[in-house]
């Protein structure tokens, strides 16, 4: 009886896995299917590394839209980043307990709030103070970059800060007692060896802004050309996707899934390099 | 303990949505499922509302999601009647279609531009990309003209392209916005911008210009002599019968009609066909 | 400069940064309850919408919302956990258990939008399921499928070997162990994650849209289609509808994911940490 219910519990975990599996496999399958094709009649390196996006005229090149997704996600990371490692110091180091017991529901929250309320937001305030205190039509590299930036920072934070009090205590103890003052444990015992989470947590956070789509497309213009400068409205590959799926059939409706196989491919490209340095250690 | 109260809470949990599912038991086979284009949505949400007062034991379900998402659902049968705010294109002009309103174009900018009046030409030049700033059309700023365009593919691109571009391309650095409200939002906001939107959408946070010196007035849409409209479409797989014809007959009938008019759009039967 | 110096000078820098996030959350909270709050009446909250939204209440789209979202958790959550705990605790470090790792890590990637046409195609209208809760829940559930895994995965591996080995050593079985010792242990994080998962279900849009619908009525079974409130908002604010009645349902979504936020801390804290500190 016994070793029926081990042998049972063991399948069904089994059957379990397989069906999630299989799921996901189903959806990676469909996108390929959906999108091949387009790759293979355009070619490869035309559909990559075509300048002119105009599906009606049946010229489908989305150079302009990688472009548009590293500008963006390159500004949401210096932008965010930097900020978001301060606070998990601050949180894992720093925080008096009161502050502390505000700031992690905090961050949860900013965490749950729908990326289109945070996309309005950046069109009805974000654009027209880049408008009219920088210049160009608002909708731009920068207001995407900014929204980005804030949308990022609960998934940099918490990662950053659980590697951070994850360390053994001894290190930071052992620091202390070697009379390195605080800030020079922080620097020279504890970032380094947090570095490895920390940096997962980066990349965690360059795959959930260049995977945004909605807020993206609220306030970056959607404007097929290459950008000159961060001022200028840009798109991006997730934003090409979402703008026109609804109202793409045949061909165009293709390019579309194949604008996801190259996102997918790039985002698989950023959890190797998180898997890589996060086993290095 | 703790572990068998939460286990019996996932069963109470599973048990309560089994007793839904089984409860759900499919849809009741008078609703009518109506999909498709995001402009003609609000449109056939507020007939909907109408028909449910006139009609209470008749349901009519609206969707959005994009003409072609209306397209494919109605051809599957997903959807009763789909929605398209363009023109069908290669098969699709096969199936049952009928048109049940025109909806007027307008070039929209911020009331605070002096420019009143453009012609079709000058239009053209701007979304071409050959104009880049107001005082070449006859303004007084320097400053650089934000051109707002709607995405490839949308009802309102297709139109304004076949009736404004003749043939020429949209630049490529015009901003691309996937509704007929985010450009509002937009041109309201923006003093440098142009824009264009549905008629029925204009409202006092923008200005609507002149084409050839003619406004984009329902009268001059209805005597042809202002010619940026594009039909609101009704798509069905086959000839619809039933709660579905019911509807329709609703949609263009006077009443049905004199609602959508209300509304600003250009009913069928006045005007140029 | 001296190291004092330096000291102050990183702390002033760390506090600064810290302090700004938590204005900048503030600042965008204050904004959206300010313009929100003052629509949120008795009938906005039991009404459903009339005039395509301009009018009438909400009722229709919170009820849509807690169907969609409480169908997806509750079909995604067995299967998640499920296959976290086939993967951690029963082919351990294997090379096909990485390969799917790492299928589930790129999949979370993918913007919903995708799932959406994925699920379009496949629950709406090869399934003939139309758009429904139900089609809605079933995409949603494939969405939030990668996060289940990879944090109930991560719980799970973060429970410490020895709980496990005095487990045997006291003759217990794996699936007597996996139940009794592994999970409980494993659960806050496992609880974080279905947290994660239910706040992107009520915030999605994109893949909601396509699935579930966007019908204004009362959904009434799982096979009615509705429109949840983060679609209801988008519509409201980007077709141009209506901006109170927009940031009214922005003001309620904030309002509801801090409720559940509460709950999941207070259950997490109260019933399960209890006696199981990490």
């Amino acid at each position: 009886m016994k070793t029926f219910r081990e042998n049972l519990s063991g399948y069904i975990f089994m059957l379990l896995a397989l069906s999630s599996i299989s799921a996901l496999a189903l959806i990676t399958v469909f996108i390929i299917v959906q999108g091949a094709p387009l790759i293979a009649d355009v070619g490869v390196i035309d559909f990559i590394f075509g300048m002119t996006w105009a599906p009606s005229q049946g010229e489908y090149g989305i150079f302009p839209m990688i472009i548009g997704s590293l500008s963006v996600t390159l500004g949401a990371v210096i932008l965010g980043v930097p900020v978001g490692i301060c606070c998990a110091i601050f949180l894992a180091e720093f925080a008096p307990v009161k502050l502390r017991n505000l700031f992690r529901p905090a961050i949860q929250l900013l965490a749950g709030i729908p990326s289109v309320v945070y996309g309005f937001w950046g069109l009805i305030f974000i654009v027209p103070f880049i408008r009219d205190y920088l210049g160009g039509p608002g909708l731009s590299i920068l207001a995407a970059s900014v929204i980005l930036a804030i949308m990022i920072l609960p998934t940099v934070i918490s990662i950053s800060e659980v590697s951070i009090l994850a360390l053994p205590r001894q290190y930071k103890e052992g620091a202390l007692a070697l009379g390195m003052t605080h800030w020079q444990t922080i620097f020279y015992v504890i970032l380094p060896a947090a570095k490895s989470g920390i940096v997962a947590a980066i990349i965690l956070g360059i795959g959930r802004a260049i995977g945004e789509t909605m807020a993206v497309i609220m306030v970056v213009g959607n404007a097929t050309a290459i950008p000159t400068s961060i001022l200028d409205p840009v798109r991006t590959l997730t934003t090409n996707i979402g703008i026109e799926m609804g109202y793409a059939s045949g061909e165009h409706r293709q390019a579309l899934f194949a604008t996801g196989i190259v996102l997918f491919i790039i985002i698989m490209v950023l959890n190797s390099l998180a898997q890589y340095i996060t086993r290095k250690k | 303990m703790r572990i068998k109260k939460i286990m019996a809470a996932a069963a109470v949990l599973l048990l309560l949505l089994a007793a839904a599912l089984s409860a759900g038991g499919g849809k009741p086979e008078s609703t009518v499922i109506v999909a498709g284009s995001t402009s003609v949505q609000p449109y056939a949400e507020m007939l909907a509302e109408e028909y449910s007062i006139l009609y209470p034991e008749r349901e009519v379900d609206v969707q959005g999601g994009g003409s072609s998402t209306g397209i494919t659902a109605a051809l599957s049968g997903t959807a009763d009647i789909g929605m398209s705010s363009r023109e069908l294109k290669g098969d699709e002009e096969n199936t049952w279609n009928a048109i049940i309103a025109k909806d007027g174009l307008v070039v929209i900018v911020h009331p605070d531009n002096p420019i009143g009046d453009l012609t079709v030409e000058q239009v053209r030049g701007i979304y071409a990309g050959t104009f880049t700033t107001w005082s070449e059309l006859g303004g007084t700023a320097e400053h650089k003209i934000h051109v707002i365009a709607r995405e490839e593919g949308s009802g309102t691109r297709s139109a304004f392209e076949s009736m404004v571009m003749d043939g020429v391309m949209i630049t490529p650095t015009a901003i691309v916005q996937a509704s007929n409200g985010s450009v509002r939002q937009l041109v309201g906001s923006d003093r440098n911008s142009i824009g264009f939107i549905s008629l029925g959408l204009v409202d006092d946070t923008i200005k609507d210009l002149k084409l050839d010196g003619i406004s984009a007035s329902w009268e001059n849409i209805m005597n042809n002599s202002y010619m940026l409209f594009r039909p609101f479409i009704f798509v069905a797989n086959v000839e619809p019968s039933g709660p579905a014809k019911h509807f329709i007959d609703f949609v263009l009938s006077a009443e049905g009609q004199a609602l959508l008019t209300r509304e600003g759009l250009i009913s069928i039967t006045e005007g140029a066909q | 400069m001296n190291s004092r110096d330096h000291e102050r000078i990183a702390k002033a820098l760390i506090w600064t940064a810290a302090l700004f996030v938590l204005a900048v959350l503030a600042f965008i909270l204050i904004y959206i309850l300010a313009r929100g709050l003052p629509r949120l009446d008795w009938e906005f909250l039991t009404e459903i919408p009339r005039n395509m939204g301009r009018s009438g209440g909400v009722s229709s789209t919170i009820v849509g919302t807690l169907m969609v979202t409480s169908l997806a958790v509750a079909i995604a959550v067995p299967f998640g956990i499920g296959t976290a705990f086939y993967l951690a605790e029963y082919t351990r470090g294997g090379y096909i258990t990485r390969i799917i790792r790492f299928c589930a890590e790129s999949l979370a990637g993918i913007p919903s939008i995708v799932y959406g046409l994925f699920g379009f195609i496949f629950f709406v209208i090869f399934l003939g399921l139309g758009w429904s809760v139900i089609s809605g829940a079933l995409t949603l559930s494939v969405m939030i499928l990668p996060t289940l895994i990879r944090t109930s995965e991560e719980a799970i591996r973060a429970v410490p070997n020895i709980y496990r080995e005095v487990s045997y050593s006291l003759s217990a079985t794996k699936w007597q162990t996996i139940i009794k010792v592994v999970f409980p242990s494993a659960l806050p994080g496992i609880a974080n994650g279905i947290i994660l998962s239910v706040g992107r279900c009520i915030a999605e849009t994109a893949a909601v849209i396509l699935t579930a619908g966007s019908a204004l009525r009362m959904p009434s079974s799982v096979f009615s289609p509705t429109r949840t409130m983060a679609v209801h908002f988008y519509i409201l604010a980007m077709e141009g509808i209506s901006m109170e009645n927009a940031f009214g349902t922005a003001a309620l979504l904030i309002i509801l994911i801090f409720l559940i936020n509460v709950v999941a801390n207070t259950f997490v804290n109260r019933f399960v940490a209890k006696g199981v500190k990490r």
